[in-house]
């Protein structure tokens, strides 16, 4: 546990009867992009609050960069840094009273290099409402990431954000990375985890459900592989024949779409049916099972 | 320091560019300044003596009652308070740099009111300069410390604006400011001394204008500032980042504390 800049043992917490968060433990290595995932209501917001210090655990152990977060509170807003959704800022201040304004009570210098960075060069004198949606979470990261923090926490940081947005938002934290900044990434979207992240942590009902790579999360899983085949005549739908190796099989938007667990054995059947039946191959493709499959297989199996 | 300072520049500003605060900071108190002055003086002569501090009051109640407490609630409810918290803004800042920067806008309308009630209206001006700031500073204190309580203390703005005027109307009508404390029913200057304009106009006329005291001025001055200095530790004390959290430490019905000055008063004056 010595090279982890987050560790969480026995972490309960509760609100009044209700268990949100039940005794779980893991750690984050340093300079690591650590994802935190589950569906709502799984315990994610309490452990990253209980983290950033703001709700106060009901049993277990919390350290981040080595400080408690509920006895050390004012050394933990130094060695943390925090975009949250459910945060905001006073409507009339601008991105650059905001820089000046949080970084003066971390007592480092203003920058506001990040904000012409994530695109706010033109809004910096624009007051906090008028800023669109994707501008404000912007300036949420820049400001979270001012002070250089030791651990930085994003709460779904790319929900809101176009696509170029996304792009210097990823690029951004992996450059904060080679720094050696530890990120905790709370998302929905499973391909930026998938992409992103070194490690993933699933939660469920409070539970912590897997912990791994997302290759290793993926690996363990049922891994069937899927096989999408669109056909001139449709003989597929029309005689729906049977291949070996294939587990179920379904259609979706003019594509057959096979499960298999033995990708040579299907494709090659496949295409030696449709050659039999004179329909010619439009488009096949073959996809490994990916993090979403294995969080769908994950949480369908424990929710029912 | 820097970051205080930073902090106080900002929520000074905000006391400009937001539209409500802009109101009842400059636009309300300076308007109903011009229609008293120009309109009640007519209808009422006798209302000259007292335009300079009731106006003065009049401006204090409407900044901080009426100025302070909903972007407290709004703050909280909208998770302005969680961004303070994560970057380690203490709440002491969050609750003393409205209670300043108020202050320091009033200190403007007073300036103002101060050179134009003499050569615009005729309006006595103060006997002494130095009791009339004293006065001033310890009104504006009194009065913002309450509202800071109010914002606080209360759950949403529906309730701030019930509490806020719980303390301003009455204080309109029966705080000396619209007919002299001196004319009230007994039974009614009782209530009067409860309320912090009664103290206020009591204060400022005896000790600033150089009018008879209707009870004991520094006593007056003695139960704003400890309602002031109560009510902001009231404030500190109940003070909740997350009106979700259900953090807060007291019952908010505590905020009644801050009103004991004024009741020992009401009794004892």
């Amino acid at each position: 546990m010595s090279n982890s800049t987050i560790e969480v043992q026995d972490f309960r917490k509760e609100y009044g009867d209700f268990v949100a968060v039940n005794n779980i433990s893991f750690d984050v290595k340093i300079g690591e992009i650590f994802g935190l995932l589950g569906p709502n209501g799984a315990g994610k917001t309490s452990t990253l609050e209980s983290l950033e210090g703001l709700r106060a655990p009901d049993g277990g152990k919390l350290k981040v960069a080595g400080v408690d977060p509920v006895r050390e509170p004012r050394k933990l807003r130094s060695v943390i840094g925090v975009q949250l959704q459910s945060a905001s800022l006073p409507e009339s201040i601008t991105p650059d009273e905001a820089m000046r304004f949080f970084c003066g009570y971390h007592h480092v210098a203003p920058r506001y290099d990040l904000l012409e960075r994530l695109g706010l060069g033109e809004k910096r004198k624009t007051q906090f409402h008028a800023l669109s949606t994707g501008q404000q979470r912007r300036l949420g990261l820049a400001l979270a990431v001012g002070h250089d923090p030791q651990v930085l926490f994003l709460d779904e940081p790319t929900a809101g954000l176009d696509v170029a947005s996304r792009v210097e938002l990823h690029s951004l934290m992996r450059e904060l990375q080679e720094q050696g900044t530890t990120i905790i990434l709370a998302t929905h979207d499973m391909a930026e985890a998938e992409r992103m992240t070194d490690r993933v942590a699933i939660l469920l009902k409070g539970e912590l459900a897997t912990i791994g790579t997302p290759t290793e999360i993926t690996a363990t899983g049922a891994g069937l592989t899927k096989i999408s085949v669109y056909t001139s005549n449709k003989s597929l739908a029309k005689h729906s024949p049977t291949f070996p190796a294939v587990q179920r099989a379904s259609a979706k938007d003019d594509y057959h779409i096979f499960f298999s667990n033995d990708i040579g054995a299907t494709v090659g059947e496949i295409i030696k049916y449709l050659e039999e039946n004179a329909d010619p191959l439009i488009d096949l493709r073959v996809e490994r099972p990916s993090l979403e499959d294995r969080f769908l297989e994950i949480t369908n199996g424990e929710l029912s | 320091m820097t970051a205080f300072i930073n902090h106080f520049l900002f929520e000074f500003r905000a006391g400009v560019r937001n539209k409500t605060q802009l109101l009842m900071n400059y636009l309300l108190p300076l308007g109903f300044y011009a229609m008293m002055g120009f309109v009640m003086v007519e209808i009422n002569p006798g209302f000259l003596d007292v335009l300079l501090p009731s106006m003065l009051i009049f401006a204090v109640l409407a900044s901080t009652l009426l100025g302070i407490p909903d972007p407290l609630v709004n703050a909280r409810e909208n998770g302005v308070f969680r961004s303070y918290k994560i970057n380690g803004i203490p709440a002491f800042n969050i609750l003393a740099i409205p209670v300043l920067t108020t202050m320091l806008h009033l200190v403007i309308i007073a300036i103002i009111m101060s050179a134009t009630a003499g050569s615009v209206f005729d309006a006595p001006l103060p006997t002494n300069w130095l009791n009339f700031a004293l006065v001033f500073l310890v009104t504006a204190f009194a009065s913002a410390g309450l509202s800071v309580l109010i914002g606080v203390a209360s759950r949403s703005s529906r309730i701030t604006v019930l509490w806020s005027q719980a303390i301003f109307l009455p204080s309109m009508l029966i705080g000396g400011l619209m007919m002299p404390y001196s004319v009230l029913p007994e039974g009614t200057q009782l209530i009067s001394r409860i309320f912090p304009s009664t103290h206020m106009m009591n204060a400022f006329g005896t000790l600033a204008m150089g009018t008879s005291a209707d009870f004991n001025a520094w006593a007056s001055v003695g139960i704003l500032l400890t309602g002031g200095i109560l009510a902001i530790g009231l404030a500190w004390y109940l003070f909740s980042w997350d009106s979700a959290s259900g953090s807060r430490r007291g019952h908010p019905l505590m905020g009644f504390l801050a009103l004991i000055p004024y009741i020992i008063g009401a009794f004892f004056l």
